[in-house]
C-alpha cells in the first residue's frame, strides 16, 4: 500500500514535475524580452492570424522596447471578432489595425473612402476604452485576385469586369469575408457581382486553391508577396469598395499616452512598399518575423 | 532539418506549454474520475447513466469547448485556462469508463477473499481493487495522454500557445521545416507521456513481475 | 447564450441552402461513410490476416502509433502535397478523406485484430477437428467470434471521424465543421454552438445505430451467460468502443478473467479518442 502511494505520487510528480520546470517561466503568456529600462505596467502587442499582422505587432512591440517600454506579443489571435475581445478584456492592449476595416465594422453603414475621411470616421465611431493613434501611409486592401491566365482568357483588369463571369466562378477567401459588408455584400452592391460559389479557407489554403485551379478568384491582401510570386492578377478596385485601408495602432485609451510616441513614430516611415517587401522576406524567404522587424527599425532610426 | 536547428529554443518553449496543457488535465481528470468511475461501478443502475453522461461529454468538438470556456467559466478570451478546463473534461470523460471498467475486471472472488481478511471499505478500494485495476486504467490514461497531446495543438486556432503553432505557422507560410518539426515534436511528446505512464504502471504493479508476466 | 442558440436553431434560415443544416449534416455523414468504408476495406481484411495468421503482430503496434500524429498537422501536410496535385472540387474533399482514413485505420485494425485473437485456441481447434480449413476456420469461426470486438472497433472509429471531421474545415472540407469554423471566425458563437451540438447529436445517433447493428449481428451465443454489474469473467475491458457501454458486455469465448483484463487493457489501450 506505501509503494503503491508512493508510486502513484511518483508518476503524479513526474507528470507535474515536467511541465511545472516549464511553467515556472510563464511560458502560456507571451514571451517576454529582456528587462525594459522604464517602468510602468507591461504592454502586450496582440497579432492576427496572418503575416502582415504578425511582423506589425513585432514592429509596434520592437519599437516600444527602444523606447522602454516593457513590451511582448501575443500572436495569431485570430479574425477581428476574436481578437477584439482580447483588447476589451485587456489581455492585450495594442494591436495593428486597419481604418477601412474599422470603420465599417463599428458602423456597418458606412461607405466614405478617402484616407482622411474614413480616418476620422474612426475616431468617431470606436468605443471609448479604444483608440487610433495616428494614420500610416502604408496601406493594406483586400483584393480580389485572379490568375495571369484567367485575367487574360476573361479580359479582366478591374472588378467591374468580372461582373459577366463571376457565375462560373469560385472565390475563395476567410469564412468571415462572406459576411463582412465590404465582402461578398459588399461585391455585389457596388459591383454587380455575384460569384458562382465561395469557398472558406485559412491562410495558406486560399493561395494554394487559386494557384492550383480549384478557385477562379482569391480575396488576398494587396501586400501578399504570394500575388507577386506567383504572377497572380490583383482586380482594380475602381469604386474604391475595399476603400482607404491604412495602417493604424489600435490601443486602449488608458495606455494611449505610454506607446503613442514609439508608435506614432514608426506610422511616419511605414510605407506600402516597405511592408510589401518585408513580407517578401518572411513569407516568400521564410525569414524570422521578428529579424525582419528588427532591421527595418534600426534602419529606420526606431530600434 | 536547418529550420530546428535555428529555432529549437522556440520549439522547446512551445513544448514545455503543450505539456502543462496536454498533462495537467491528465492529472486532475485521473482524480476526478476515480469517485465517478467507483459510483459507476458500485451502483450498477448508475453505470449507463454515468458512462453515457461522459461519453456525451466526448462528442463535444475540441474547438468548440476551447471557445465556450470564456463564455462559461467568465475568463478572458485567451486565457489557457479555457484550453485546461476543456482538457480536463475530456479526460474525464474518457478516464470515467476505464476506472469502472478496471474496478468492474476484479474478479469477484478476490474481493470476497478481500473482505473475508477484514479489508472493508475505502480500505478494500484502496488495498486491493485500485491496485488490481491498475492495467486498465493504466491503459486509458495512455489513451488520454496521446489523444489530449493532439487535440490540444487545435488551440492555436484561438490563440493559444503552444506546439500547434508550428503547424499554423508552418502551414501558413509553407515551411516544411517547421510543419514537420511540430508534428514531429507531438509525436515525441506523446511517447513521453506514453512511457512516463507506463513506467508507473510497472512501479505500482510488482505482483505482475513477480508472476514474470506481462504488465 | 441559450436563447441565441436556440433561435438560431429555429431560423428557417438556418435549414435552407447549401450552408443548411439538412445539407451540411448529410455531407458529414457522408464523409464518415466513405471514410470508416475506405478504412474497413482496409483494416478488416489486414486485422483478419493478422490475427489469423499470428504474423506481423508489429503492424498493430506501428498503426496505433498513428495514433500519436497530431490531426491538424496531418491535414495541413496532406492539404499542402496533395492539393496542387488534384484539380477542381475534389482538391478539398481528397486530402481531408485521406487524413480520416489514416486515423480511422487503426482503431478498425486493433478490434478486428482483438477479436480475432481472443477467440480461445480451443475453439479454433474444435473447428480444425471438425475438418475445416483455414478460410472456413476465418469464416465461421473468428470473424463470428470476434465480431464483438470488431464492431467495438468499428464503432470507435465513427465516433472519432465524426469528430475529426469537424477539424477539417479549417482546410476547406464542409459538413457540420463549417458551423463550428465560421462561427468562430465570425464570432458568431450561436452558430460555432450549433455546430458543435449538431456534432454530438450525429455521433450519439450514429453510436446508437451501430449498437443496434451490434445487437444483431453478434451471436446470441456469445451474449449468452453475460450481463452488466460486478463480478470477474466479463469481458468488460473486452467490448470498448461505443458510448454507454453495452458494447462490452459481450465475453470472449473461453477466457479467464485475468486475461481478460489484460486483453481489456491492451484494447483500451489500442482505441483513440476522437479529437
Amino acid at each position: 500500500m506505501k509503494r503503491t502511494t508512493s508510486a502513484i505520487a511518483l508518476v503524479a510528480a513526474s507528470i507535474l514535475g515536467l511541465t511545472a520546470c516549464g511553467s515556472g517561466s510563464d511560458p502560456l503568456t507571451a514571451e517576454t524580452t529582456a528587462a525594459a529600462t522604464g517602468g510602468g505596467e507591461p504592454i502586450v502587442v496582440g497579432g492576427a492570424n496572418f503575416s502582415e499582422s504578425t511582423l506589425l505587432a513585432e514592429i509596434y512591440a520592437g519599437a516600444l522596447r527602444a523606447k522602454g517600454v516593457d513590451a511582448s506579443t501575443k500572436l495569431n489571435i485570430g479574425s477581428r471578432e476574436i481578437y477584439l475581445r482580447a483588447l476589451e478584456d485587456n489581455s492585450v492592449q495594442v494591436f495593428p489595425e486597419y481604418t477601412g476595416a474599422l470603420a465599417l465594422y463599428y458602423d456597418k453603414t458606412f461607405t466614405g473612402t478617402d484616407a482622411d475621411e474614413v480616418f476620422a470616421h474612426v475616431q468617431k465611431v470606436l468605443p471609448d476604452t479604444l483608440t487610433v493613434l495616428d494614420k500610416s501611409a502604408a496601406e493594406d486592401n483586400d483584393s480580389i485576385v485572379v490568375t495571369a491566365e484567367t485575367a487574360s482568357s476573361k479580359n479582366l483588369k478591374t472588378i467591374e469586369d468580372l461582373k459577366a463571369v463571376a457565375g462560373d466562378l469560385a472565390l475563395a477567401a476567410p469564412p468571415e469575408f462572406k459576411e463582412r459588408p465590404q465582402g461578398i455584400p459588399g461585391l455585389e452592391s457596388t459591383y454587380g457581382v455575384v460569384f458562382g460559389s465561395f469557398r472558406p479557407l485559412t491562410g495558406q489554403g486560399i493561395v494554394q486553391a487559386l494557384k492550383n485551379g480549384q478557385v477562379g478568384a482569391a480575396n488576398i491582401f494587396s501586400t501578399d508577396p504570394a500575388i507577386a510570386a506567383n504572377g497572380l492578377v490583383a482586380l482594380e478596385d475602381t469604386k474604391r469598395l475595399f476603400g482607404s485601408q491604412n495602417i493604424v495602432p489600435l490601443v486602449r485609451a488608458d495606455r494611449a499616452d505610454e506607446v503613442k510616441d514609439a508608435l506614432n513614430a514608426v506610422s511616419a516611415k511605414l510605407t506600402t512598399e516597405s511592408i510589401a517587401e518585408m513580407l517578401k522576406q518572411t513569407d516568400i524567404d521564410k525569414a524570422d518575423p521578428k529579424t525582419v522587424a528588427e532591421e527595418f527599425l534600426t534602419t529606420n532610426g526606431l530600434g | 532539418m536547418t529550420w530546428l536547428g535555428d529555432n529549437w529554443r522556440t520549439v522547446l518553449d512551445l513544448a514545455v506549454s503543450h505539456l502543462y496543457l496536454a498533462g495537467v488535465p491528465l492529472v486532475i481528470g485521473l482524480v476526478l474520475a476515480l469517485p465517478l468511475g467507483w459510483a459507476a461501478k458500485r451502483w450498477a443502475g448508475a453505470y449507463p447513466a454515468i458512462i453515457t453522461g461522459t461519453g456525451l461529454l466526448y462528442t463535444i468538438p475540441s474547438l468548440a469547448l476551447f471557445v465556450m470556456m470564456p463564455l462559461l467559466l467568465g475568463t478572458k478570451i485567451l486565457d489557457p485556462v479555457n484550453v485546461l478546463v476543456a482538457m480536463t473534461i475530456y479526460t474525464v470523460a474518457l478516464l470515467v469508463r476505464t476506472v469502472a471498467d478496471g474496478l468492474r475486471a476484479v474478479p469477484d472472488h478476490v474481493e470476497q477473499a478481500a473482505t473475508a481478511m477484514g479489508y472493508r471499505g475505502l480500505r478494500r478500494l484502496f488495498g486491493v481493487e485500485l491496485p488490481l485495476a491498475v492495467p486498465v486504467i493504466a491503459a486509458g490514461l495512455r489513451v488520454a495522454a496521446v489523444s489530449n497531446v493532439s487535440i490540444v495543438s487545435v488551440a492555436s486556432v484561438v490563440g493559444v500557445s503552444q506546439l500547434g503553432d508550428l503547424l499554423v505557422d508552418g502551414y501558413n507560410r509553407v515551411i516544411w521545416g517547421e510543419l514537420l518539426t511540430g508534428i514531429l515534436a507531438c509525436v515525441l511528446l506523446a511517447l513521453l507521456l506514453d512511457l512516463v505512464i507506463q513506467a508507473g504502471t510497472r512501479a505500482l504493479t510488482p505482483w505482475v513481475r513477480a508472476q514474470g508476466g506481462r504488465p | 447564450m441559450i436563447p441565441s442558440l436556440i433561435s438560431w436553431l429555429t431560423d428557417p434560415a438556418s435549414w435552407s441552402g447549401e450552408d443548411g443544416i439538412p445539407a451540411r449534416l448529410l455531407e458529414h455523414l457522408g464523409y464518415t461513410l466513405l471514410t470508416v468504408v475506405l478504412a474497413s476495406l482496409v483494416a478488416i481484411p489486414l486485422g483478419l490476416w493478422v490475427g489469423h495468421t499470428g504474423r506481423a503482430r508489429w503492424l498493430v503496434s506501428l498503426t496505433n502509433s498513428v495514433r500519436a500524429v497530431p490531426t491538424l498537422g496531418l491535414l495541413f501536410a496532406v492539404s499542402l502535397l496533395l492539393g496542387p496535385r488534384i484539380s477542381g472540387e475534389l482538391a478539398f474533399l481528397v486530402p481531408s478523406i485521406v487524413v480520416l482514413v489514416i486515423l480511422a485505420v487503426p482503431p478498425i485494425l486493433a478490434g478486428t485484430y482483438a477479436g480475432i485473437e481472443a477467440v480461445s485456441p480451443a475453439v479454433r481447434d474444435a473447428a480444425r477437428g471438425v475438418g475445416m480449413t483455414g478460410w472456413q476456420v476465418v469464416r465461421s469461426v473468428e470473424i463470428p467470434n470476434g465480431m464483438p470486438l470488431l464492431l467495438s472497433g468499428i464503432r470507435s472509429a465513427v465516433l472519432q471521424v465524426v469528430a475529426t471531421a469537424t477539424i477539417a474545415a479549417l482546410v476547406g472540407l464542409g459538413g457540420l465543421g463549417r458551423y463550428l469554423i465560421d462561427g468562430i471566425a465570425l464570432g458568431d458563437y450561436p452558430r460555432a454552438a450549433g455546430g458543435a451540438l449538431l456534432v454530438a447529436v450525429l455521433a450519439v445517433v450514429l453510436d446508437g445505430v451501430l449498437a443496434l447493428v451490434q445487437r444483431r449481428v453478434v451471436s446470441p451465443g456469445l451474449t449468452a451467460g453475460t450481463r452488466p454489474g460486478r463480478g470477474g469473467g466479463r469481458g468488460s475491458g473486452g467490448g470498448r468502443g461505443g458510448l454507454d457501454g453495452a458494447g462490452q458486455d459481450v465475453s470472449a469465448a473461453g477466457k479467464d478473467s485475468s486475461d481478460q483484463m489484460v486483453e481489456g487493457e491492451r484494447f483500451a489501450g489500442e482505441t483513440r479518442a476522437p479529437i
